[in-house]
C-alpha cells in the first residue's frame, strides 16, 4: 500500500471528513482506511463514497469521446481536463491516536483542514482492528450511501491485513451478530457479502 | 487469559438461584455437545470458588426471529458466525460447594450458601479441583470410581461410611452386585469394620459371575485371612467343589413367632393364622412350639390345641404354610452348633462372614435366615456394648450386615417391627449398620430411607423409585435428570454423608487381572504386610 500522501481535507466535521486526491481518479477503494492529522494527532476514517466530478460546481462534465479511438484519448486530446475535474471521497471518522494508544472512538476535534491524508499501512489496519468496538460507531452511522455496503467492503479490506482472514472475519461476525441480535436479516444481509 | 483456561473455559453466569442451579451463558468457542450432564466446574466467583454440577443443557437464541427465519446456514461461515452469538448454548449448574478462592488452595469444601456474582467465569473442574473435593486414596479413602470423562479418583471415607447404614439401589442388571462386592472390598481394605453379608445369590464368598457370564473372584479369594464363608447349603458346595468354613443349620427351637411373621406373605399366611402362631408359642414356649406343632402336623391330633380355639380354615392355612418350612434342609429339629455364636466369634475376631444360601436362592430361606440370624446377633452386639460402655471397655468394633431384597424386611407395614428397622433407625448406637440392597426402593420404609447416610444409586427409571431414593436430597430435581441419563452399566449416583456433593461415576474395573491386584489386601497403603503373614497361617 502507498504511504505517501494520496489527498488532502477539503472539507471536515468531528464525524466525517472530504478529501481531495492529488491525482484525478486516485481515490482509495470503498471501505478502505485512511488517516489524516488532527489536533491531538492522528484521526482514523472509513473511505464511504468517493466522486469525480468538475471543480467548477456548476458546470456539467460533458461527454468528448465521439471521434476519440478509446477513452485515453480523450485526456490526450483534451490535456487541461485533468485540470479542470478532481476526485474527492469522504471518510467517517472511526477512531483516533493519542500518543501511542488508539481510540476506536471519535476524536475531540475534527481532522484539519489542508491536512494531507494517507492511505493506511496493512500494520496500522491491522492493529486499528484488534478490537472491533468501532462497528457499531459503523452501524450507527447514517451515511448516504448503503452503510452495510460500507461495513462489508471494510472487513473484507481489513481481513487482508491479517494472518488468517478467515478468522478474522469469523470474529467480525461474531461481533455484529451481537450488535445486530435484535436484527437477524441484516446481519445475514451483511454476512452474504463477507463470504469470499 | 491463559492457554489452559482458555481450553476449560465453558461462558459466564446470567442469572439463577442456589435452590434452582444458576443459569451459564456459554462461550461461542465451545459446543453443547463437548459437554454432559453430570460433569463438574469451578466458578470463579469474586471472592469465592464455587464447585458445582452441570445438570441440564439447553439451546437459546438472541431474538426469537432467528429460530423463525434462521440465518443461512449452508455457508459454513455464517453457521460459524451464528454459533454461540445469534444461538448459543445455555448449562444449568447446581452450586454445590465453595471452595477456597483460589485455584489449587487447601481448606475443606463447605456446602454452598449463596451463588456466584453475575457474570463470573464458570469453567471445567481440573483435576485438583475434583481432588480437592473428593479426595486423595489413602488409608481410610477407598477408590470407587471416576467422574464423567475425568481421570480423577473418586474416593469414599470408609471409616466415615460405615458409621451409618448405607443403601445401593438400581435396576435389575445395572450393577448393584458389582458396587456391592466393591463396596465391602472397600470396608475390608480401609476400615477396621467387619461385615456380615447374607448373599442370596452366591456372589460374594468364594466367586460370583460378571455379566459377561466370566467368573469373577469373591472376598474370600482376595482376603483369604480376613473372610470365612459360611453356608447353607452342603450339595450345592459340593457340585461347586468349594469348601466353606462353617455350614449352618438351625434349630426349631430358634425360630420365634416374629420369623414367621415377617414371611407371612411369603407363606401366604392370614392374619389370624400369625395370631394363632404367638398363642401356639404361648402354649407350647418359645423354643418348642415349632417342633411341636409340626409334630401335630404329622400326627394329625388337634385334641392338644382344642382350648385354643383355633379354626379349620385357619389351622389348614398354618399347615400349608409352615410345611414349606420343612423343605428346608438347613433346618433342623435341634442345631448341633449354634451358628449365631459362631457367626460372633468370627466377627469378634475381625473376620467378615459371607452366609451363602446356596441352592436356597428363595424368599423364603433368605428372609427367614436374615431376619432370625440378624436379630441375635443385634441383642448380642447390643448386649456387648452395654457392658462395654458401662464397664467402660473397648466397644465392639463395627459391624455391616448387607441385605439384599431389602424392601422384603424394611417395607413400611413391617420396618417398624424387624430388626433391620430397628437397626436403621437406632444403628449408631450399638456400632451396627446396615448395607441394604435393592431394585425397589419405594417398597422401602421412608423413615428407613431417610435414615440412610450414603446412597449410591445406579440407573432407576421408575418415577415413584427415584423420588424414594432422592428425597430430602437438596437439588432433587436436578439429581432426577442426572440419574434418569445414567447409562445402565458401570454408572453410578453417589450422594450422601461419606462424600462432600453428589457425585456420578464412572465405577472402577473390576475382574481384571489388574484390578485384583489393587483390590486385595496388598492395595490397602496400610494393613496389607499384616495381612500376608496371616495368610501363612490359613
Amino acid at each position: 500500500m502507498d504511504i505517501d500522501k494520496i489527498a488532502e481535507v477539503v472539507e471536515t466535521s468531528n464525524s466525517e471528513f472530504v478529501a481531495q486526491c492529488y491525482e484525478l481518479e486516485g481515490v482509495p477503494a470503498l471501505g478502505s482506511m485512511v488517516k489524516t492529522r488532527g489536533k491531538e494527532g492522528d484521526i482514523y476514517g472509513i473511505v464511504y463514497t468517493s466522486a469525480t466530478h468538475s471543480i467548477e460546481p456548476g458546470r456539467r462534465i460533458t461527454a468528448r469521446g465521439h471521434k476519440a479511438a478509446s477513452d485515453a484519448d480523450i485526456f490526450k486530446e483534451n490535456p487541461q481536463l485533468a485540470k479542470l475535474l478532481c476526485s474527492d471521497f469522504h471518510a467517517l471518522v472511526v477512531g483516533h491516536k493519542h500518543g501511542k494508544a488508539v481510540y476506536q472512538y471519535l476524536p475531540p476535534s475534527p481532522a484539519s483542514v489542508y491536512a494531507f491524508v494517507y492511505s493506511c499501512k496493512p500494520d496500522e489496519v491491522r492493529l486499528f482492528t484488534q478490537s472491533l468496538n468501532f462497528l457499531s460507531l459503523l452501524l450507527d452511522s447514517k451515511l448516504p450511501v448503503a452503510t452495510d455496503e460500507v461495513i462489508a467492503a471494510f472487513l473484507r479490506y481489513a481481513s487482508r491485513a491479517h494472518p488468517t482472514p478467515q478468522d478474522f472475519l469469523v470474529g467480525a461476525g461474531k461481533e455484529l451478530a451481537w450488535l445486530l441480535s435484535n436484527d437477524i436479516r441484516r446481519l445475514d444481509s451483511i454476512l452474504k457479502r463477507l463470504t469470499q | 487469559m491463559t492457554d489452559s483456561t482458555q481450553e476449560t473455559r465453558l461462558g459466564t453466569i446470567i442469572s439463577g438461584s442456589l435452590t434452582a442451579g444458576v443459569q451459564v451463558k456459554m462461550d461461542p468457542s465451545r459446543s453443547v455437545e463437548d459437554v454432559a450432564v453430570g460433569r463438574y466446574v469451578a466458578i470463579k466467583g469474586e471472592k469465592k470458588r464455587f464447585f458445582g454440577l452441570i445438570t441440564d443443557v439447553s439451546l437459546e437464541a438472541v431474538d426469537p426471529h432467528a429460530l423463525v427465519m434462521p440465518p443461512d446456514i449452508s455457508d459454513p461461515f455464517i453457521a460459524k458466525v451464528v454459533s454461540g452469538t445469534t444461538t448459543y448454548g445455555k448449562l444449568n449448574i447446581l452450586p454445590m460447594l465453595t471452595i477456597s478462592g483460589v485455584a489449587g488452595a487447601a481448606g475443606a469444601p463447605q456446602p454452598a450458601k449463596t451463588v456466584p456474582s453475575h457474570f463470573s467465569e464458570v469453567e471445567l473442574a481440573t483435576q485438583a479441583d475434583v481432588e480437592m473435593v473428593f479426595g486423595k486414596e489413602d488409608k481410610r479413602r477407598f477408590f470407587i470410581g471416576n467422574p464423567l470423562d475425568m481421570e480423577t479418583k473418586v474416593c469414599l471415607d470408609m471409616e466415615e461410611l460405615v458409621k451409618r447404614s448405607n443403601g445401593i439401589f438400581g435396576k435389575s442388571g445395572t450393577g448393584k452386585t458389582f458396587l456391592t462386592r466393591l463396596l465391602l472390598i472397600g470396608m475390608l481394605q480401609k476400615s477396621r469394620t467387619t461385615s456380615l453379608i447374607f448373599d442370596m445369590h452366591n456372589e460374594y464368598g468364594w466367586e460370583g459371575t460378571s455379566e459377561k457370564q466370566t467368573k469373577v473372584k469373591g472376598l474370600k479369594q482376595l482376603f483369604p485371612g480376613k473372610v470365612a464363608v459360611f453356608s447353607l447349603d452342603e450339595d450345592y458346595d459340593r457340585r461347586r467343589k468349594v469348601k466353606s468354613d462353617f455350614t449352618v443349620k438351625i434349630g426349631y427351637d430358634e425360630i420365634e413367632p416374629e420369623d414367621i411373621e415377617l414371611l407371612k406373605n411369603i407363606l401366604n399366611l392370614t392374619d389370624v393364622s400369625v395370631q394363632t402362631i404367638y398363642e401356639l408359642a404361648r402354649r407350647f414356649g418359645d423354643s418348642k412350639w415349632l417342633d411341636s406343632v409340626f409334630d401335630l402336623f404329622d400326627s394329625g391330633d388337634r385334641e392338644s390345641v382344642k382350648g385354643l380355639d383355633i379354626a379349620e380354615g385357619t389351622w389348614r392355612n398354618l399347615k400349608r404354610g409352615l410345611s414349606m418350612l420343612r423343605r428346608l434342609k438347613f433346618l433342623v429339629r435341634h442345631a448341633p452348633e449354634d451358628a449365631v455364636s459362631t457367626i460372633l466369634d468370627y466377627v469378634t475376631n475381625g473376620k467378615s462372614v459371607v452366609l451363602q444360601f446356596g441352592g436356597y436362592d428363595d424368599l423364603t430361606a433368605y428372609v427367614l435366615v436374615a431376619n432370625l440370624l440378624t436379630r441375635r446377633i443385634f441383642n448380642v452386639y447390643r448386649e456387648k456394648v452395654d457392658i462395654a460402655s458401662s464397664a467402660d471397655i473397648k466397644m465392639p468394633d463395627q459391624l455391616v450386615i448387607t441385605i439384599e431384597e431389602a424392601h422384603r424386611f424394611l417395607s413400611p407395614d413391617i420396618a417398624a417391627q424387624t430388626t433391620f428397622g430397628r437397626i436403621a433407625r437406632e444403628m449408631r448406637k450399638y456400632n451396627v449398620t446396615m448395607l441394604v440392597i435393592d431394585q425397589r426402593p419405594s417398597g422401602i420404609d421412608e423413615e428407613v430411607m431417610s435414615q440412610l447416610g450414603t446412597k449410591i444409586t445406579c440407573l432407576l427409571d421408575n418415577e415413584r423409585d427415584v423420588d424414594a431414593v432422592l428425597t430430602g436430597v437438596s437439588g432433587k430435581s436436578e439429581l432426577k435428570s442426572v440419574l434418569s441419563k445414567l447409562e445402565s452399566k458401570q454408572q453410578a449416583l453417589i450422594f450422601g454423608h461419606a462424600l462432600p456433593m453428589p457425585v456420578v461415576v464412572r465405577v472402577r474395573d473390576y475382574g481384571s487381572a489388574e484390578s485384583y491386584k489393587e483390590l486385595g489386601p496388598a492395595g490397602a497403603s496400610e494393613g496389607g504386610k499384616k495381612d500376608k503373614a496371616d495368610d501363612l497361617w490359613e
